[in-house]
């Protein structure tokens, strides 16, 4: 655990590049001037941020949607509380599967636990690849239900310091 | 788009250079120069084919965040979207097919401010929301392999 614990520098590091690296020659330095730190501790700290785990990707970070992707689902399970890790590491690793996690069941209102996402061109291939994992991995049982994107309202990286805007 | 861009799209979505002039040395590795290299990220930007450079860091690592849904009458439903993507704290905000018709990620610096920013929107829309917190990712992201067909 000790690990993953991140301080201040750290923060205010990930907070200046939330919104992305700057196109400068040397944008690392860019963004330390911002901090007062000077372009090796950037460097160094965005390093050892992703050694650490708590950076898990460093770099592009496309629009699958303008990318002609358009047929971007979200394929919700309920499987059983006792089997999800096991289902939920198969499923991680089929290639098509881009995210894949567990969450809290709310019921009466919502019954999946086990929540991934298949981005692809077209809805009914979308639909095939989400019935092919269903059977690969046994749950042609299990109710499921695919949730395809119709409008993006709002897309950019996290900004976990910069939340100007209270919530009163 | 032509092949510098593709590569700039998809090559880059890992290991990203950590050196003092990555545009160069990515330029270097494509056989462009540096200038190219930035100008076409930024294109790309311009272009909304990428949201940016930079980190995704794992969920929970970093202060708190939920996935919430919202199961809003269609007529209200532009004004709620707008009404939520007008927080700082929520990063992602689609409308889906379905009874919940809004999901959203929030980011909050703690639980606390989540909750507030949770309060905050089912107190002005009068609607619930499902609160749905990750318990567990069981994906390394790998980025996503361009399929260029």
């Amino acid at each position: 655990m000790d690990m993953m614990a991140v301080s201040q520098q750290d923060l205010a590091l990930i907070g200046a590049i939330a919104d992305g690296l700057p196109r400068t020659a040397r944008p690392y330095r860019d963004v330390g001037a911002r901090l007062g730190l000077d372009e090796a501790a950037v460097i160094d700290g965005l390093k050892s941020l992703i050694d650490r785990g708590v950076i898990r990707r460093f770099g592009v970070v496309v629009r699958h949607h303008t990318l002609g992707y358009t047929a971007n689902a979200m394929a919700v399970w309920d499987v059983p509380d006792d089997d999800v890790g096991r289902i939920a590491r198969k499923m991680a690793e089929v290639p098509y599967v881009t995210l894949c996690y567990r969450r809290p069941r709310r019921l009466p209102q919502w019954r999946y636990n086990l929540f991934c996402m298949v981005h692809g061109v077209a809805r009914d291939a979308v639909r095939d690849q989400v019935e092919h994992l269903a059977g690969r991995l046994g749950l042609l049982e299990t109710p499921r239900e695919i949730l395809f994107s119709l409008r993006q309202f709002k897309q950019r990286g996290a900004h976990y310091l910069t939340c100007e805007r209270a919530a009163e | 788009m032509d092949t510098i861009d593709k590569r700039l799209l998809n090559e880059f979505q890992h290991d990203f250079p950590l050196t003092p002039r990555p545009y160069a040395v990515i330029a270097e590795r494509l056989g462009v120069d540096e200038r190219t290299v930035v100008a076409a990220y930024d294109a790309l930007i311009d272009g909304d084919f990428i949201s940016r450079i930079g980190a995704v860091v794992r969920t929970g690592a970093v202060g708190a965040s939920t996935l919430a849904a919202m199961a809003v009458p269609p007529r209200r439903l532009e004004s709620v979207a707008a009404f939520v993507s007008a927080f700082d704290e929520v990063n992602h905000n689609y409308q889906r097919d379905h009874a919940y018709n809004l999901w959203f990620v929030i980011t909050a610096p703690s639980r606390a401010r989540l909750e507030r920013v949770i309060a905050a929107i089912e107190n002005e829309t009068q609607l619930a929301i499902l609160d749905l917190p990750m318990i567990e990712d069981y994906h390394l992201d790998l980025g996503f392999d361009l399929k260029w067909t």
